[in-house]
């Protein structure tokens, strides 16, 4: 994508697999990607997505490939940097608790908090502000639990932004999400990723890829397809092969968008 | 503000501590004048030798096991889930009742096996799970624990059915319903350095806790080493119940429901709710305590009080539309 400066994520010859005994879920993935960019990674069910996202932020270890994370070999970081590195907003989390929505956000302030640490005024502050930034104060008080699904998903976030990472991954961030809400998320992405974060989100849909990304990754079946920026990569031609059925791109107020 | 339920708590801990000194059947039932204490040497030897070591036991118990249910409902994720669950609390029944009728009925004895036991019922347990072909950790964890615990009070089942019914079986039944008739300074001193330690690492990593309860991905992101912060919790805290349970017997209900109160008057976030549960569990085995030794004549074994105290105090809390502290 970009040769010039360091990338933000950097993946070589990636290969991955569950169990010896079952077929490899990643075989051969390369990929770099810029900071600064809102990337997606489009699929259909089962490429490989949420896996390539739980390798980027070190869940899972490739068995073969090497990992840069800001120029640096992931494992050259121990946990702690990494978790003020790389944020992970994972498609759905079941909370057992019922924390407030104000505490389920501060727990985004871990990665910054020594062991034996509360969060303070300060920390209070972040999370609020990030709790603002996708309009979810009025609920800081509701018990995490009792919230809808699009608001748990939008909790989610707010805590992802408390962490304040320089790379943010998001799973599937706008599955439960009605227009309204959907817009939110999508403008505070829009938002750090202009103050430098780097995004990458993965979905099935290419219309949001089309709206919202910079970039756009093609997976199918743990291989990558193509990688490019939206206008050359988002096309009919790789479109059909990603999802193995005739894809029709038409252009819509200078956008592109897909019918199927 | 954000301290004054601590101070509270605290303070009204401290009031049951002094209090329980004078309250027992000597000289008279209900209530000893404490100016008994210059006076008669007895009283002396009571309060000082007999009264305190129990006192201070029974304060340890309930924070021990109050506080380790907090943590393992947290890290469990499960609401449901009470201390000894991991074949703690059955393996120890088992090892006092083998000891009782094969050795001998000393305290010590008894609590020796019992203690050995309880570590054995948790061994067998965690490797159990780590050898079980189903689900994830958590759930392999809970289902290697009942099935232990399912083992060990069967065991028990057939030795009391061996038991000689008139010393013997009494002696068992008592034991496995928990009690701390037996307590003096020299057990007090074998638990202090395990339930001590235990309960300053879990009160120093409260707000960590909270972490624990997450998903494990969602853990990872957030910087946790979820492995080794899990084994390090629950390890203490398991630690900290097969202590007591071997010199206490088997008392329900305080692992299981205290955590529960300290969450609904203080919220779930365990920075608050782990302090307070420890706090509410000592209080609440000290006042059950004296209830057991001053009631009656005879001692009322202490698990079933727990169990009928702790179960009204829970429905009426639950149903009350108590305001919750805001720290």
């Amino acid at each position: 994508m970009n040769a010039s400066t360091t990338h933000s994520v950097s993946l070589s010859d990636l290969r991955f697999g569950y169990d010896k005994r079952l077929p490899t879920v990643l075989h051969g993935l390369s990929l770099d990607i810029p900071p600064g960019t809102i990337t997606a990674i489009l699929g259909p069910n089962g490429a490989g997505k949420t896996t390539l996202l739980h390798i980027i932020l070190g869940l899972l270890s490739p068995q073969a490939g090497k990992i840069l994370i800001d120029g640096k070999p992931q494992t050259s970081y121990s946990r702690r940097q990494m978790s003020r590195l790389i944020g992970l907003v994972p498609q759905s989390e079941y909370i057992p608790f019922e924390f407030s929505v104000l505490e389920f956000v501060l727990l985004g302030r871990a990665p910054y908090l020594g062991p034996f640490e509360m969060p303070g005024e300060a920390d209070r502050h972040i999370a609020l502000e990030a709790l603002q930034s996708i309009g979810l104060e009025h609920l800081q008080d509701r018990p995490a639990p009792a919230l809808s699904g699009g608001e748990r998903q939008l909790a989610m976030v707010a805590r992802a932004l408390a962490q304040k990472p320089r790379i943010l991954l998001l799973d599937e961030p706008t599955s439960h999400l009605d227009l309204s809400n959907r817009d939110r998320i999508l403008n505070a992405l829009r938002a750090l990723a202009n103050d430098g974060v780097t995004i990458i989100f993965t979905t099935h849909d290419p219309n949001l890829v089309a709206t919202t990304a910079d970039y756009v990754v093609l997976m199918r079946q743990g291989a990558l397809l193509s990688a490019g920026p939206i206008a050359t990569t988002l096309t009919a031609k790789h479109l059909s092969a990603t999802y193995g059925l005739p894809v029709e791109v038409v252009n819509l107020h200078g956008r592109p968008f897909i019918i199927s | 503000m954000a301290r004054h339920p601590f101070i509270f708590l605290t303070a009204l801990l401290l009031l049951a501590l002094v209090l329980s000194l004078f309250v027992g059947r000597y000289p008279q039932p209900y209530w000893m004048s404490p100016t008994l204490l210059q006076e008669d040497e007895l009283a002396r030897q009571l309060v000082f030798n007999l009264r305190l070591p129990r006192i201070l036991t029974a304060i340890l118990l309930g924070m021990a096991l109050a506080g380790a249910g907090a943590v393992m409902q947290m890290i469990f994720r499960n609401p449901l889930v009470e201390p000894g669950f991991l074949g703690v609390s059955q393996g120890a029944g088992f090892g006092a009742a083998l000891a009782i009728i094969k050795i001998s009925n000393a305290p010590l004895v008894v609590e020796m096996s019992a203690a050995l036991f309880a570590i054995l019922g948790l061994v067998l347990s965690y490797f159990l799970a780590r050898n079980l072909r189903y689900g994830g950790w958590v759930l392999r964890l809970v289902l290697a624990g009942i099935a232990v615990s399912a083992l060990f009070s069967s065991g028990v089942g057939l030795l009391k059915y061996v038991a000689d019914p008139l010393k013997q079986l009494p002696e068992i039944t008592f034991w496995l319903l928990g009690g701390l008739w037996s307590v003096t300074w020299s057990e007090l001193l074998y638990i202090v350095p395990v339930v001590v330690p235990a309960l300053v690492v879990v009160w120093l990593m409260r707000w960590r806790l909270n972490l624990l309860s997450l998903s494990d991905e969602t853990a990872f992101s957030l910087g946790v080493s979820t492995g080794r912060e899990r084994a390090l919790l629950l390890g203490v805290s398991v630690a900290a119940t097969a202590a007591v349970v071997a010199v206490a017997g088997i008392v329900g209900w305080i692992g299981l429901i205290v955590p529960h109160l300290a969450r609904r008057v203080m919220g779930t976030d365990a920075q608050n709710s782990l302090p307070a549960s420890i706090l509410l569990g000592g209080i609440f085995a000290l006042l059950c305590d004296d209830i057991a030794r001053t009631l009656y004549v005879g001692e009322i074994p202490l698990g079933i009080l727990t169990s009928l105290i702790g179960a009204v105090l829970f429905a009426a809390i639950m149903m009350s539309r108590a305001q919750r502290f805001k720290p």
